[in-house]
C-alpha cells in the first residue's frame, strides 16, 4: 500500500469514525465540558470546605496554646484569655443531651419499627412530625426552650441543663431516624429464629435485635451529637449568652456558656485579639468534631468488616 | 419428670396432648415497656405541639397590639422606637429573601451538579470517598461558616468588587452585606441539595438508562434528558429543603448580614434576616411583657410557618418519587 493509499484509508476511517461518536448529537467535546462542569460543582464545595478550615487554621494559630483551656475568658487580657468555661459548659450540656435523648430516642424508633403498624393513620402521622421537626430551624427549637424550659412550665432558668434540653428536642428527630435504619437493617430471619424459639416479641428485641442493632445506633447518635455540640443558635436563646468567667455549678445551677457561643462572642468584636481566639475556638471546635467523626466512621467499619 | 409419668394415661383419652399456645405469664412487664415506647414515640409530637403553643399565645398578643395590617402590610420597622414604633415585618422577609436568593444562586446548580456526577458519572470508589467528604460539609457548625465569611469572604468581596457596573450595584458592600452571607450559606446547602437529588436520580430505573443509550444517546444527553426529568420530583424536594433551610439558618446571617432593616434585593447591602432579628432581640434587654419581646413570638411564627409548609412540600415530594420508583 503506498502513501496516498494509506492517507486515504485512514482519511475515510476517520470521516466515518467522526461521525459515529457522537459529534452528530452535541459530540464529544460537549459532553467533555459537561462533565467539566460537573466536575467543578463538587471543587466548589470541597475548596470553601478547605478554605474554611485552613482560614482558621492560619489565623487562630497564634494561639493554640494552654492558655486556651486553662484561663476563663476575659475581656481584659486579650493575649491570655481562654475559654474553659466554654469547654466545661459545653461537656455539662453534652452529657446532659446524651442522657436525654439517647433513652428517649431508641425507644422510639424501636416502637415505629418493632410495634407500630405502619398503615394506621396515627403511625404516619407520628414518622410524617419527626421528619417535619427534623427540617424546623434551630432557632424555633430556642423559641420553644426559651418559651418551656427557661421559662414557663419547666421554669429551669438559663442553667446547663436547659440548653441539653433544648438541643435533645433538636437532634431527637435525628436520633429517631438514625436508629429506625440501625434497627431495620438487623436481618428478619434473627427476628424469626427468636420467635420461632419462643422467645416473646420484647424478648427477641431486648437479646437480639438490639445486641446487633448497637453500632449502627452509636454511629447515627455520635454524627446526631456531633450536629448538636456545633450548634449555636437555640443556645443564644436559652442563656449560653452571658459572659460568663466561671465553669457551670452543676446541671441545674449556675450560669454556663459553650464553646460555639463563646466562638460567637468573640467573632463580633472587633479587635484582632478576639477575632484570633475566634479562630482558636474554631479549629478546637473542628478538632472535637473530627475526633466524634472518627470514631463514628470507626465503629461503623469495624462492624461492618465482622458481619 | 412428672410430666413423662403422668404422660401414658394422658394418650389414652387423647391422642394428642393439648398444647396451649396462650402466654404462659400475663407479662404486664412487657405491656409497661410498649407503653413507655409509645410514649417516646408520642414524645416527638408533643415536641411540634409544644412548638405551637410556645409561639401562638404570645403571636396573639402581638397581635392585640399591633394590627395585623400594620405587621403584614407595611414596610415601616422601628420595633424598639417608644415614641413611634413600626412593625413592618415586609422588611425582615425581604432581607431573609435577599440573602436566600443568593444562596440559591450557589445551592442549586452547585448541588444539582454535584448530584448528577455523584450518581450517573462517579465510579464507586470515587462515589465511596466523595459522598462523606460532602457530608462532611454539612457537618461543620454554622457558626464557623459565619466567621469564614465575615472575616474572609467579606474583605476579598470588598477588595474585588466588580465597580465597573453602574449605580447601586456598582457600590462595593460594607463590612456587613447579604452577598457574603449568601454564597457561604449557598456552599453550606450544596450537601443538602446534592444528597436528596442524589438519591432521587439513584432511584430511577436503570432500564430507562439502558433504553436512552440503546437508542444512541451519549452520557451526557442520559443525565440531562433522562435521568433528571425522571428524578425531578426528589430534585424539585431537594431545592424546597435547600430554601427552607437557607431562611432557617442563622449563625452566618447573624455575623455577616449585619443588622440594617434595609428594603433591598441588591447583594452589597446589608439587611435583616428574620433569624438575625429574633437572636439579636432575645439575647439584648428586653423586658418581658413588651410588645418587642411579642414580636419575637410573631417573626417566629412566620419564620416557622413558612419553614413548615416547605418542609411538607418537599416531603411529599420525596414520597412521590419513592411511590414512583421504589
Amino acid at each position: 500500500m503506498n502513501g496516498a493509499n494509506r492517507v486515504a484509508v485512514a482519511g475515510a476511517r476517520r470521516t466515518t469514525e467522526l461521525r459515529l461518536d457522537g459529534s452528530g448529537r452535541g459530540g464529544r467535546w460537549k459532553g467533555e465540558v459537561f462533565r467539566a462542569l460537573l466536575i467543578f460543582c463538587l471543587v466548589i464545595a470541597f475548596v470553601t470546605l478547605l478554605a474554611v478550615i485552613v482560614q482558621a487554621s492560619v489565623r487562630g494559630m497564634p494561639r493554640i496554646d494552654l492558655n486556651l483551656i486553662t484561663q476563663m475568658p476575659s475581656t481584659l487580657d486579650r493575649e491570655t484569655s481562654g475559654m474553659q468555661s466554654a469547654i466545661f459548659g459545653t461537656i455539662y450540656v453534652m452529657v446532659g443531651l446524651i442522657v436525654t435523648v439517647v433513652p428517649i430516642g431508641v425507644s422510639a424508633a424501636i416502637f415505629l419499627e418493632e410495634f407500630a403498624d405502619g398503615t394506621k393513620w396515627w403511625v404516619r402521622f407520628i414518622e410524617l412530625n419527626v421528619q417535619n421537626l427534623a427540617a424546623v430551624p434551630s432557632i424555633v427549637f430556642g423559641i420553644l426552650g426559651l418559651a418551656f424550659i427557661v421559662r414557663g412550665p419547666l421554669d429551669l432558668g438559663t442553667v446547663a441543663y436547659a440548653g441539653s434540653l433544648t438541643l435533645a428536642l433538636l437532634v431527637l428527630p435525628t436520633v429517631i431516624l438514625a436508629s429506625r435504619e440501625a434497627i431495620r437493617a438487623v436481618p428478619t430471619s434473627l427476628r424469626q429464629a427468636s420467635l420461632g424459639l419462643g422467645a416473646t416479641k420484647w424478648q427477641t428485641i431486648w437479646h437480639h435485635v438490639l445486641p446487633s442493632a448497637v453500632p449502627g445506633i452509636v454511629t447515627g447518635t455520635i454524627l446526631a451529637l456531633s450536629r448538636a455540640i456545633g450548634e449555636t443558635a437555640p443556645l443564644l436563646l436559652v442563656g449560653a449568652t452571658v459572659f460568663v468567667t466561671y465553669n457551670p455549678d452543676g446541671f441545674f445551677e449556675g450560669a454556663y456558656t459553650v464553646l460555639p457561643v463563646q466562638i460567637f462572642q468573640w467573632a463580633v468584636r472587633p479587635q484582632e485579639e478576639f477575632r484570633i481566639l475566634a479562630a482558636a475556638g474554631i479549629i478546637l471546635l473542628l478538632a472535637v468534631l473530627l475526633v466524634m467523626n472518627s470514631i463514628a466512621i470507626w465503629i461503623r467499619n469495624k462492624y461492618t468488616r465482622d458481619a | 419428670m412428672t410430666t413423662t409419668a403422668r404422660a401414658p394415661s394422658a394418650r389414652v383419652d387423647n391422642p394428642l396432648p393439648t398444647v396451649s399456645l396462650s402466654k404462659s405469664s400475663p407479662r404486664h412487664g412487657e405491656k409497661v415497656v410498649v407503653g413507655w415506647l409509645f410514649l417516646c414515640a408520642a414524645f416527638s409530637v408533643l415536641v411540634t405541639v409544644g412548638i405551637v403553643l410556645s409561639l401562638i399565645p404570645p403571636t396573639i398578643e402581638f397581635f392585640n397590639r399591633v394590627a395585623p395590617a400594620d405587621f403584614f402590610s407595611t414596610d415601616f420597622w422601628a420595633p424598639t422606637n417608644s415614641g413611634n414604633p413600626g412593625f413592618g415585618v415586609l422588611r425582615l422577609i425581604v432581607g431573609t429573601l435577599n440573602v436566600t436568593l443568593w444562596a440559591l444562586l450557589i445551592a442549586i446548580p452547585a448541588g444539582l451538579g454535584a448530584a448528577i456526577y455523584l450518581s450517573e458519572y462517579a465510579g464507586r470508589t470515587s462515589r465511596k470517598i466523595l459522598k462523606p467528604v460532602l457530608e462532611v460539609l454539612e457537618g461543620v457548625p454554622t457558626v464557623a461558616y459565619g466567621f469564614f465569611a465575615l472575616t474572609f469572604v467579606t474583605p476579598i468581596l470588598r477588595e474585588i468588587w466588580p465597580t465597573f457596573l453602574p449605580g447601586r450595584l456598582g457600590e462595593p458592600p460594607g463590612i456587613f452585606s447579604a452577598a457574603s452571607a449568601g454564597l457561604v450559606m449557598g456552599v453550606m446547602i450544596i450537601p443538602t441539595v446534592a444528597s436528596i437529588s442524589q438519591d432521587a436520580m439513584s432511584a430511577v430505573p436503570s432500564g430507562l438508562r439502558q433504553a436512552a443509550y440503546g437508542l444512541g444517546s451519549t452520557r451526557m444527553q442520559v443525565a440531562t434528558r433522562v435521568v433528571v426529568p425522571a428524578a425531578m420530583s426528589g430534585i424539585v424536594a431537594s431545592f424546597v429543603l435547600g430554601v427552607s433551610r437557607a431562611i432557617g439558618e442563622t449563625m452566618i446571617v447573624l455575623l455577616a448580614a449585619g443588622a440594617a432593616a434595609n428594603l433591598t434585593m441588591w447583594p452589597n447591602d446589608s439587611v435583616l434576616t428574620m433569624t438575625t432579628f429574633i437572636a439579636r432581640t432575645s439575647t439584648g434587654d428586653i423586658g418581658t411583657g413588651t410588645t418587642t419581646y411579642y414580636t419575637i413570638f410573631a417573626v417566629g411564627s412566620v419564620l416557622f410557618v413558612m419553614t413548615f409548609l416547605m418542609n411538607m412540600v418537599s416531603i411529599a415530594l420525596v414520597r412521590r418519587f419513592r411511590e414512583t420508583y421504589e
